[in-house]
Protein backbone atom coordinates (compact mmCIF):
# COMPACT_ATOMS: atom_id res chain seq x y z
CA UNK A 1 0.00 0.00 0.00
CA UNK A 2 1.63 3.38 -0.85
CA UNK A 3 0.44 6.44 2.29
CA UNK A 4 -1.25 8.36 -0.48
CA UNK A 5 -3.48 5.39 -0.97
CA UNK A 6 -4.36 4.87 2.29
CA UNK A 7 -4.81 8.59 3.00
CA UNK A 8 -7.49 8.75 0.64
CA UNK A 9 -8.92 5.60 1.95
CA UNK A 10 -10.06 7.65 5.02
CA UNK A 11 -10.08 10.91 3.78
CA UNK A 12 -13.58 11.28 3.82
CA UNK A 13 -13.75 10.26 7.49
CA UNK A 14 -11.18 12.86 8.38
CA UNK A 15 -13.86 15.94 7.71
CA UNK A 16 -15.19 15.64 11.27
CA UNK A 17 -11.68 15.12 12.84
CA UNK A 18 -9.18 17.36 14.63
CA UNK A 19 -5.47 16.13 12.61
CA UNK A 20 -2.32 16.50 13.53
CA UNK A 21 0.18 15.12 10.62
CA UNK A 22 3.95 15.12 11.12
CA UNK A 23 6.29 16.74 8.41
CA UNK A 24 7.49 15.64 5.11
CA UNK A 25 5.28 12.99 3.22
CA UNK A 26 2.37 13.01 5.13
CA UNK A 27 1.80 16.77 5.23
CA UNK A 28 2.37 16.89 1.65
CA UNK A 29 0.38 14.19 0.45
CA UNK A 30 -2.67 14.95 2.56
CA UNK A 31 -2.46 18.43 1.48
CA UNK A 32 -2.26 17.06 -2.22
CA UNK A 33 -5.67 15.20 -1.62
CA UNK A 34 -7.36 18.97 0.05
CA UNK A 35 -6.64 20.83 3.32
CA UNK A 36 -9.11 21.86 5.52
CA UNK A 37 -8.80 24.03 8.56
CA UNK A 38 -9.40 21.19 10.91
CA UNK A 39 -5.83 19.93 9.78
CA UNK A 40 -2.21 21.05 11.35
CA UNK A 41 0.64 19.87 9.59
CA UNK A 42 3.81 19.79 12.19
CA UNK A 43 6.10 21.15 9.79
CA UNK A 44 9.40 20.09 11.74
CA UNK A 45 9.46 18.73 15.46
CA UNK A 46 9.91 14.97 14.90
CA UNK A 47 8.11 13.59 17.32
CA UNK A 48 5.89 15.95 19.10
CA UNK A 49 3.02 15.21 16.51
CA UNK A 50 1.88 12.62 19.33
CA UNK A 51 2.16 14.85 22.02
CA UNK A 52 0.33 17.45 20.21
CA UNK A 53 -2.46 15.33 19.45
CA UNK A 54 -2.27 14.40 23.62
CA UNK A 55 -2.46 18.39 24.15
CA UNK A 56 -5.71 18.71 21.94
CA UNK A 57 -7.34 15.69 23.15
CA UNK A 58 -7.27 16.27 26.78
CA UNK A 59 -7.91 20.05 26.18
CA UNK A 60 -11.25 19.29 24.09
CA UNK A 61 -12.51 15.88 25.27
CA UNK A 62 -15.80 15.80 22.87
CA UNK A 63 -13.96 16.10 19.84
CA UNK A 64 -11.96 13.87 18.40
CA UNK A 65 -8.05 13.35 17.43
CA UNK A 66 -6.67 11.70 14.73
CA UNK A 67 -2.60 11.89 14.71
CA UNK A 68 -1.33 11.05 11.17
CA UNK A 69 2.71 10.01 12.74
CA UNK A 70 5.32 7.78 11.09
CA UNK A 71 8.12 5.66 11.79
CA UNK A 72 11.12 8.21 12.29
CA UNK A 73 8.97 10.35 14.19
CA UNK A 74 7.62 7.49 16.60
CA UNK A 75 11.25 6.36 17.26
CA UNK A 76 12.58 9.77 18.34
CA UNK A 77 10.13 10.06 20.82
CA UNK A 78 9.64 6.50 22.29
CA UNK A 79 8.71 7.79 25.76
CA UNK A 80 6.20 9.64 24.84
CA UNK A 81 3.68 6.24 24.05
CA UNK A 82 3.94 5.80 27.40
CA UNK A 83 2.76 9.31 28.27
CA UNK A 84 0.05 8.89 25.65
CA UNK A 85 -1.36 5.28 27.28
CA UNK A 86 -0.84 6.95 30.97
CA UNK A 87 -3.65 9.45 30.22
CA UNK A 88 -5.27 7.12 27.44
CA UNK A 89 -7.70 9.75 25.76
CA UNK A 90 -10.26 7.90 24.62
CA UNK A 91 -10.94 10.22 21.95
CA UNK A 92 -7.42 9.98 20.04
CA UNK A 93 -6.25 8.04 17.20
CA UNK A 94 -3.14 7.51 16.43
CA UNK A 95 -1.60 6.53 12.98
CA UNK A 96 1.87 5.48 12.43
CA UNK A 97 2.98 5.42 8.55
CA UNK A 98 5.48 2.72 8.30
CA UNK A 99 7.33 2.93 5.37
CA UNK A 100 11.00 1.23 7.63
CA UNK A 101 12.44 4.81 6.28
CA UNK A 102 13.37 8.23 6.92
CA UNK A 103 11.94 8.88 3.74
CA UNK A 104 12.78 12.63 3.25
CA UNK A 105 16.46 12.64 3.93
CA UNK A 106 17.45 10.03 1.73
CA UNK A 107 15.74 7.07 2.43
CA UNK A 108 17.89 5.39 5.47
CA UNK A 109 16.96 2.55 7.12
CA UNK A 110 14.83 3.21 10.28
CA UNK A 111 14.49 0.66 12.98
CA UNK A 112 12.22 -0.86 11.68
CA UNK A 113 13.17 -2.17 9.01
CA UNK A 114 15.14 -4.05 11.28
CA UNK A 115 12.48 -5.78 13.20
CA UNK A 116 11.17 -3.34 15.81
CA UNK A 117 7.69 -3.53 16.00
CA UNK A 118 6.26 -0.11 16.76
CA UNK A 119 2.68 -1.61 17.36
CA UNK A 120 4.17 -4.10 19.90
CA UNK A 121 6.12 -1.00 21.38
CA UNK A 122 2.87 1.03 21.48
CA UNK A 123 1.12 -2.11 23.37
CA UNK A 124 3.74 -2.76 25.75
CA UNK A 125 3.89 0.89 26.69
CA UNK A 126 0.16 0.34 27.81
CA UNK A 127 -1.76 1.45 24.74
CA UNK A 128 -4.77 -0.39 24.98
CA UNK A 129 -5.75 -0.86 20.89
CA UNK A 130 -3.21 -1.41 18.67
CA UNK A 131 -2.80 -3.04 15.27
CA UNK A 132 -0.63 -3.30 12.16
CA UNK A 133 -1.83 -3.60 8.76
CA UNK A 134 -0.75 -4.04 5.55
CA UNK A 135 -3.46 -3.34 2.76
CA UNK A 136 -5.79 -0.53 1.72
CA UNK A 137 -8.55 -2.29 2.81
CA UNK A 138 -7.46 -3.51 6.31
CA UNK A 139 -6.18 0.10 6.93
CA UNK A 140 -10.15 1.68 6.25
CA UNK A 141 -11.69 -0.53 8.64
CA UNK A 142 -9.12 -0.44 11.00
CA UNK A 143 -9.17 2.92 11.03
CA UNK A 144 -13.10 2.92 11.24
CA UNK A 145 -13.01 0.25 14.00
CA UNK A 146 -10.67 3.00 15.51
CA UNK A 147 -12.91 5.41 15.68
CA UNK A 148 -15.57 3.63 16.66
CA UNK A 149 -14.33 2.12 19.61
CA UNK A 150 -14.20 5.39 21.92
CA UNK A 151 -10.46 3.96 22.77
CA UNK A 152 -6.90 5.55 22.48
CA UNK A 153 -5.66 2.96 19.07
CA UNK A 154 -2.58 3.05 18.02
CA UNK A 155 -2.64 2.11 14.35
CA UNK A 156 0.45 0.93 12.50
CA UNK A 157 -0.27 1.18 8.35
CA UNK A 158 2.73 -0.52 6.83
CA UNK A 159 3.55 1.42 3.59
CA UNK A 160 5.74 1.69 0.58
CA UNK A 161 8.69 3.89 1.05
CA UNK A 162 7.69 6.01 -1.57
CA UNK A 163 6.62 9.78 -1.82
CA UNK A 164 5.67 12.98 -3.66
CA UNK A 165 8.53 14.88 -5.26
CA UNK A 166 8.98 17.65 -3.25
CA UNK A 167 7.56 18.56 0.77
CA UNK A 168 6.93 22.76 0.36
CA UNK A 169 3.40 23.63 -0.46
CA UNK A 170 1.54 27.04 -0.82
CA UNK A 171 0.41 26.49 2.72
CA UNK A 172 2.38 28.72 4.89
CA UNK A 173 3.31 27.40 8.33
CA UNK A 174 1.47 30.38 9.93
CA UNK A 175 -1.19 30.85 8.32
CA UNK A 176 -2.18 27.06 8.77
CA UNK A 177 -1.64 27.62 12.71
CA UNK A 178 -3.56 30.58 13.30
CA UNK A 179 -6.35 28.87 11.21
CA UNK A 180 -6.18 25.91 13.08
CA UNK A 181 -6.34 27.83 16.02
CA UNK A 182 -9.58 29.32 14.80
CA UNK A 183 -11.11 26.30 14.05
CA UNK A 184 -10.16 24.73 17.39
CA UNK A 185 -11.42 27.60 18.95
CA UNK A 186 -15.07 28.31 17.16
CA UNK B 1 12.07 15.45 55.09
CA UNK B 2 13.08 17.60 51.97
CA UNK B 3 14.12 21.09 52.87
CA UNK B 4 11.83 22.43 49.93
CA UNK B 5 9.55 25.46 50.88
CA UNK B 6 5.96 23.94 50.99
CA UNK B 7 4.84 27.73 51.54
CA UNK B 8 6.89 28.85 48.48
CA UNK B 9 5.97 26.43 46.40
CA UNK B 10 2.00 27.34 47.31
CA UNK B 11 3.10 30.89 46.19
CA UNK B 12 3.69 29.72 42.99
CA UNK B 13 1.04 27.43 42.48
CA UNK B 14 -1.22 29.83 43.63
CA UNK B 15 -0.13 32.30 40.81
CA UNK B 16 -0.10 30.13 38.41
CA UNK B 17 -3.56 29.29 39.03
CA UNK B 18 -4.65 33.21 38.74
CA UNK B 19 -3.10 33.21 35.51
CA UNK B 20 -5.75 30.88 33.93
CA UNK B 21 -3.41 28.01 33.91
CA UNK B 22 -5.49 24.33 34.32
CA UNK B 23 -2.87 22.19 32.76
CA UNK B 24 0.62 21.46 33.69
CA UNK B 25 3.32 19.08 32.37
CA UNK B 26 5.94 18.04 34.63
CA UNK B 27 8.72 15.93 35.19
CA UNK B 28 9.78 15.55 38.87
CA UNK B 29 12.51 16.77 40.16
CA UNK B 30 13.66 17.52 44.09
CA UNK B 31 12.79 21.03 44.37
CA UNK B 32 9.25 20.85 42.13
CA UNK B 33 7.53 18.17 44.15
CA UNK B 34 5.42 20.09 45.98
CA UNK B 35 4.16 22.10 43.22
CA UNK B 36 3.20 18.67 41.11
CA UNK B 37 1.63 17.20 44.12
CA UNK B 38 -0.57 20.14 44.55
CA UNK B 39 -1.03 20.20 41.22
CA UNK B 40 -1.89 16.42 41.59
CA UNK B 41 -4.40 17.00 44.17
CA UNK B 42 -6.21 20.04 42.40
CA UNK B 43 -9.37 18.88 40.57
CA UNK B 44 -9.21 22.32 38.28
CA UNK B 45 -5.95 20.59 36.95
CA UNK B 46 -4.49 18.76 34.33
CA UNK B 47 -1.71 17.15 35.28
CA UNK B 48 0.35 15.64 32.24
CA UNK B 49 3.67 13.55 33.92
CA UNK B 50 6.25 13.29 31.29
CA UNK B 51 8.69 10.95 30.25
CA UNK B 52 10.70 13.79 28.90
CA UNK B 53 10.49 17.07 29.24
CA UNK B 54 10.38 17.70 25.46
CA UNK B 55 7.26 16.00 25.07
CA UNK B 56 5.70 18.90 27.72
CA UNK B 57 6.10 21.66 24.27
CA UNK B 58 3.86 19.75 21.85
CA UNK B 59 1.61 19.37 24.69
CA UNK B 60 1.34 22.74 25.58
CA UNK B 61 1.18 23.86 22.01
CA UNK B 62 -2.00 21.40 21.32
CA UNK B 63 -3.44 23.06 24.69
CA UNK B 64 -3.06 26.48 23.81
CA UNK B 65 -4.48 25.95 19.66
CA UNK B 66 -7.70 24.51 21.49
CA UNK B 67 -7.71 27.69 24.01
CA UNK B 68 -6.50 26.06 27.25
CA UNK B 69 -3.56 27.96 29.14
CA UNK B 70 -0.99 26.06 30.17
CA UNK B 71 2.92 25.65 31.60
CA UNK B 72 5.92 23.16 32.01
CA UNK B 73 7.63 22.46 35.17
CA UNK B 74 11.12 21.06 34.94
CA UNK B 75 14.38 21.19 35.97
CA UNK B 76 17.05 23.38 34.17
CA UNK B 77 18.35 20.29 32.63
CA UNK B 78 14.88 19.14 31.30
CA UNK B 79 14.93 22.59 29.15
CA UNK B 80 18.39 21.90 27.71
CA UNK B 81 16.84 18.21 26.82
CA UNK B 82 13.80 20.44 25.44
CA UNK B 83 15.48 23.28 22.94
CA UNK B 84 14.81 21.44 19.70
CA UNK B 85 11.02 21.27 20.43
CA UNK B 86 10.85 24.63 21.75
CA UNK B 87 12.62 26.11 18.47
CA UNK B 88 11.20 24.23 15.68
CA UNK B 89 7.63 23.92 17.36
CA UNK B 90 7.38 26.77 20.00
CA UNK B 91 9.03 29.34 18.42
CA UNK B 92 8.49 28.31 14.54
CA UNK B 93 4.85 28.12 15.01
CA UNK B 94 4.46 31.05 17.28
CA UNK B 95 3.34 29.36 20.33
CA UNK B 96 2.64 30.71 23.70
CA UNK B 97 4.63 28.62 26.01
CA UNK B 98 5.30 29.15 29.87
CA UNK B 99 7.72 27.30 31.34
CA UNK B 100 8.79 27.29 35.24
CA UNK B 101 12.70 26.00 35.18
CA UNK B 102 14.54 24.89 38.41
CA UNK B 103 17.40 26.85 38.56
CA UNK B 104 19.92 24.01 39.56
CA UNK B 105 23.43 24.62 39.27
CA UNK B 106 23.37 28.29 40.71
CA UNK B 107 25.30 29.60 44.01
CA UNK B 108 25.08 26.93 46.91
CA UNK B 109 24.42 24.22 44.67
CA UNK B 110 25.71 21.16 46.80
CA UNK B 111 25.05 18.25 43.54
CA UNK B 112 28.14 18.07 41.49
CA UNK B 113 26.24 16.50 39.11
CA UNK B 114 24.22 19.81 38.24
CA UNK B 115 26.71 23.01 37.90
CA UNK B 116 27.51 21.98 34.33
CA UNK B 117 23.74 22.80 33.26
CA UNK B 118 23.50 25.49 35.94
CA UNK B 119 26.07 27.27 33.78
CA UNK B 120 24.68 27.30 30.91
CA UNK B 121 21.09 27.73 31.53
CA UNK B 122 20.83 31.79 30.97
CA UNK B 123 23.47 31.56 28.06
CA UNK B 124 20.85 29.76 26.17
CA UNK B 125 18.24 31.39 27.53
CA UNK B 126 19.85 34.40 25.93
CA UNK B 127 20.97 32.34 22.87
CA UNK B 128 17.30 31.20 21.91
CA UNK B 129 16.23 34.59 22.76
CA UNK B 130 13.65 34.03 25.66
CA UNK B 131 12.65 36.01 27.89
CA UNK B 132 13.14 35.11 31.23
CA UNK B 133 13.03 36.50 35.16
CA UNK B 134 14.01 35.02 38.21
CA UNK B 135 11.82 33.86 41.02
CA UNK B 136 13.93 34.65 43.94
CA UNK B 137 11.84 36.26 46.42
CA UNK B 138 7.81 34.97 47.22
CA UNK B 139 6.92 38.89 46.77
CA UNK B 140 8.26 38.91 43.28
CA UNK B 141 6.10 35.25 42.07
CA UNK B 142 2.88 36.50 41.43
CA UNK B 143 3.82 39.83 39.30
CA UNK B 144 6.29 38.12 37.47
CA UNK B 145 3.90 35.03 36.61
CA UNK B 146 1.39 37.12 35.35
CA UNK B 147 3.68 39.40 33.33
CA UNK B 148 5.61 36.46 32.21
CA UNK B 149 2.06 35.50 30.72
CA UNK B 150 0.80 38.48 29.40
CA UNK B 151 4.03 38.56 27.43
CA UNK B 152 4.15 34.89 26.44
CA UNK B 153 0.44 35.45 24.76
CA UNK B 154 1.09 39.08 23.21
CA UNK B 155 4.50 38.10 21.53
CA UNK B 156 3.16 34.54 20.92
CA UNK B 157 6.38 32.78 21.94
CA UNK B 158 7.79 31.05 24.86
CA UNK B 159 9.32 32.65 28.03
CA UNK B 160 10.74 31.47 30.82
CA UNK B 161 11.06 31.93 34.66
CA UNK B 162 13.92 30.68 36.86
CA UNK B 163 13.12 29.19 40.32
CA UNK B 164 15.75 29.72 42.15
CA UNK B 165 17.27 28.23 45.11
CA UNK B 166 16.52 31.03 47.81
CA UNK B 167 12.78 30.94 46.70
CA UNK B 168 12.85 27.01 46.45
CA UNK B 169 15.25 26.03 48.80
CA UNK B 170 14.29 26.53 53.19
CA UNK B 171 17.92 26.49 54.23
CA UNK B 172 19.39 28.32 51.03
Amino acid sequence: MTRLDALKAIYSRLEQQIVVTIMGAVAAELQSIGHRPNFFYLQHAMGLASSMGLGIALAKPDRQVVVLDGDGSVLMNLGGLTTLARYRPRNLVHVVFDNESLLSVGGFPTATATGSDLAGVAAAAGVPRTATVATVDAFRSAFDEALGAGDLTTLVAKVEAVGPSGYVTDLSLLENRFQFQRYLRS
Amino acid sequence: MSPVSVAHSGVVYDALKRTGIRLLSALPETWLVHLIRMAEDDPEMTLVRLAKEEEGVGISAGAHLAGVKSAMLMQNHGFLASINGIVSCAQLYHIPLLMLISYRGEFGERDPWQTEGGGVTEDLLRALRIPFSYLDRPDHVAPRIAKAQTLALSANKPVALLLCRDLMWEDA
